[in-house]
């Protein structure tokens, strides 16, 4: 096992891919000869050369584009936005071109490309460079969405999105990029899509979340296991497709459940959990499903308002104590 | 200027209305004369009107709801004006409806504090707002429809083992009925002692069918059901009654109603029972005899000897009985008191009757001949002082100039009340109304 950073574990899978595979190409904003943003590319200009490590000028509309024109002839290419906050104004190319160009030409061309970045909230960014992309994208048929809680998952998971012949919105955080892991040494280390993860089995109540929520339900895990409740914790690692069946077995086991999402509250991917939960879990419920998520407000530029917006370990807190009734 | 609208009186017996069903949805523009709901009371069910114009701001009662005379129902007033004074004002109000606009009344800040969030239908603050959820646990499971509050996994394993989850106690939030609740029942019930169940193996199995049937099914009380348990004790507690029965040769009667009744089919007119034909010899008859036809009225400190005969014709209906009044039946004819006996008779079935229609009444009559009952003991609908309780008429070998012949024979028994009707006064009644109907041509008169 090697210690890696989140970013050192999402250019290992890119790497490995490249390394790999010739038809697989990096394409995006100061990716190359700045070595990324967020140095997440470091070095890999310097491996792979100018023609697979490609920096653009500043129009998502146009490289997103050019990525998907590449991915229909057979190329497998990355396209990085330097934040997902970039990605709406290509939201045309994502929602109406990758989704569902397989579907109009009755499957004459397959869109095998990966659009990776940060997502969500990373501090005082202000309302427009904060949001969370989840429910956006998962909303279209067409598109799988990932996203990855820890640097092994961030790579295994990676692999296999470059490697699926669907197009594939793969989540990342500027927040996480610096976050330490085990990663394994495992020769091809890939995680398969749509497979959800018990991080931490329980029986007192489910607790779902991913990204960076996935830490908020780990430290709520502890102070309840403080209290002397088990609670079982769940990373759907694959916003869509979801691994509904994961978390609809657990809530047959604890009976009640609390999503931490980091997305505004409206029509999001938790309100999606909370619906498949009453639908098929009806019976084996033993309280209403709570969530815990951004405020229902555009992101505020001030500190402590930020941290107000964002979901809080203590609301997660007292949402599990609220459905376990203690 | 916000209005209120309260429970109003709607029959003179009626202590508290049932809210039946709401016509008109807040946010309504209404006028004065609208009808805005449907309220249920001892007697019949209710248009109820608003008397000003304005716009419907606030339902304070929900369907089903019973609530006490003057207690808040609504509020009328301008959009968006603030009601909070008037809640209040009738907030402090310790009955049952008031107690429920109170509660509805506390609820409005704390939707309002949960709505920091700017100026759609926020979502934020999720957490803040359930977090009075838990504020008052273990209460009431059920509320005021009967609806028990329970989560989808404890009426699951509820209904898994059998158990009644009326009969449990919830100890979540508003006194939800949770997982936990059913478990601990159901460790009560299976410590219960064990020698229940083990005679149970030896029992024959037809014994064992019958045990597993329902004992019983619960009918709710309606508003008529606990009107007639209130009146009827009352009357049987406070005025002390005796019975007075006398029996009355109808010989006369049945040839004389033959007669009539011939003509009415002749001139298509309703027929006329036997019961109309009594109705109108008591009201005669009272006439004659003004302390039977009176009220002890405690309260008052009087007697009343009214001078206006109403006799109330006690109907039964499905869900119990009432009692139309026939007003001035002394002074109408027979045929008059016969159709509006049955159409008064016809409406009560359908509960079409108006409060006013059954109030009044000076005496009361009730007829159980139809049923076979020779006689019986009625008791007193207050605040007259006397009922009359009707038999059959029946075919009797009676003795004529020493002779017996067949003859035509009914009972009838005077309740009186003996605080303002001694029994010397009742049998004078009664020996007059029996001249009346021995001599029907009488009635004529």
């Amino acid at each position: 096992m090697a210690e890696l950073q989140f970013r050192e574990a999402i250019r290992a899978a890119m790497t490995e891919e490249m390394e790999r595979d010739e038809d697989i190409f990096l394409i995006g904003e100061e990716v190359a000869e700045y070595d990324g943003a967020y140095k997440v590319s470091q070095g890999m200009l310097d491996q792979f050369g100018p023609k697979r490590v490609i920096d653009t000028p500043i129009s998502e509309n146009g490289f997103a584009g050019l990525g998907i024109g590449a991915a229909m002839n057979g190329l497998r290419p990355i396209v990085e936005f330097m934040t997902f906050n970039f990605s709406f104004v290509a939201f045309d190319q994502l929602l109406n071109n990758v989704a569902k160009i397989r579907y109009m030409s009755g499957g004459q061309f397959s869109f095998p490309i990966v659009f990776r970045g940060p997502n969500g909230a990373a501090g005082q960014l202000a309302a427009t460079h904060n949001t969370s992309v989840e429910s956006f994208y998962a909303h279209i048929p067409g598109l799988k969405v990932v996203s990855p809680s820890t640097p092994e998952d961030g790579k295994g998971l990676l692999k296999a999105a470059i490697r699926d012949d669907d197009p594939v919105v793969f989540l990342e955080s500027e927040r996480m990029y610096g976050l330490k892991g085990e990663v394994s040494d495992e020769d091809d280390f890939i995680l398969p899509l749509g497979k959800a993860h018990i991080v931490q089995e329980g029986d007192a109540v489910t607790i779902v979340a991913n990204g960076k929520d996935y830490y908020i339900a780990l430290e709520v895990a502890d102070r309840l296991s403080e209290d002397g409740y088990q609670a079982e914790v769940i990373d759907p690692r694959t916003i869509r497709p979801m691994d509904f069946d994961t978390i609809i077995e657990s809530i047959k086991k604890t009976n009640r459940c609390v999503v931490i999402d980091e997305s505004n509250p409206f029509a999001s991917i938790s309100s999606e959990i909370a619906f498949q939960i009453q639908e098929r879990a009806f019976d084996y419920l033993d309280a209403p499903v709570k969530r815990v998520t951004a405020k229902d407000v555009p992101a505020p530029y001030a500190k402590n308002l930020m941290d107000y917006y964002m979901p809080q370990a203590d609301d997660a807190y007292e949402a599990c104590r609220q459905v376990m009734y203690v | 200027m916000a209005i209120p609208v309260d429970m109003p009186k709607l029959s003179d017996t009626m202590e508290e209305g049932v809210l039946v069903a709401w016509l008109a949805d807040e946010g309504d523009e209404l006028s004065a004369g609208d009808v805005i709901a449907q309220v249920e009371t001892d007697k019949a069910t209710m248009d109820l009107e608003v008397f000003d114009d304005g716009v419907l701001l606030k339902k304070v009662v929900e369907e089903g709801e019973a609530v006490d005379i003057g207690a808040l129902i609504a509020v009328l007033g301008e959009e968006g004006e603030d009601i909070s004074d008037i809640l209040a004002e009738f907030g402090e109000g310790d009955s049952d409806g008031k107690a429920e606009a109170q509660e509805a009344e506390d609820e409005e800040p704390e939707a309002e504090e949960a709505d920091v969030g700017g100026d759609g239908a926020p979502e934020d603050a999720e957490v803040v707002a359930s977090e009075t959820e838990d504020a008052t646990p273990g209460t009431v499971a059920a509320d005021d429809n009967g609806r028990i509050k329970a989560s989808p996994l404890a009426r699951r394993i509820a209904s898994e083992n059998e158990l009644d989850i009326a009969q449990i106690d919830g100890s979540g939030p508003h006194g939800r009925i949770i997982k936990r609740d059913v478990e601990a029942a159901l460790e009560d019930r299976d410590a219960a002692p064990a020698e229940r169940k083990a005679p149970a193996k030896e029992r024959r199995a037809d014994v064992a069918t019958i045990e597993d049937e329902e004992f019983y099914e619960a009918i709710p009380l309606s508003q008529m059901r606990k009107t007639i348990a209130r009146r009827l004790a009352e009357s049987k507690y406070t005025a002390p009654h005796f019975y007075l029965t006398i029996d009355v040769d109808m010989e006369r009667v049945v040839s004389f109603r033959k007669k009539i009744n011939e003509l009415a089919e002749e001139q298509e007119r309703a027929k006329i029972s036997f019961n109309d034909i009594i109705t109108k010899a008591c009201a005669v008859a009272l006439r004659e005899h003004p302390e039977v036809n009176s009220a002890y009225l405690e309260k008052e400190g009087e007697i009343r000897h009214y001078k206006q005969v109403h006799i109330g014709v006690a109907v039964a209906i499905d869900e119990g009985l009432v009692t139309p009044v026939i007003r001035n039946a002394d002074r109408k004819g027979l045929a008059t008191i016969a159709e509006e006996t049955r159409e008064l008779a016809g409406r009560a079935r359908d509960r079409k009757l108006a409060p006013e229609e059954m109030e009044g009444s000076t005496f009361t009559t009730s007829n159980l001949g139809m049923f076979g009952i020779e006689e019986f003991t009625a008791i007193i609908n207050p605040p007259s002082a006397c009922i009359l309780a009707i038999g059959a008429i029946r075919d009797e070998p009676v003795v004529q100039d020493g002779e017996i012949v067949p003859g035509k024979r009914m009972k009838v028994t005077l309740s009186c009340d003996h605080r303002v009707v001694d029994g010397a006064v009742g049998s004078g009644f009664l020996s007059t109304l029996r001249s009346f109907l021995e001599d029907p041509m009488n009635l004529l008169l």
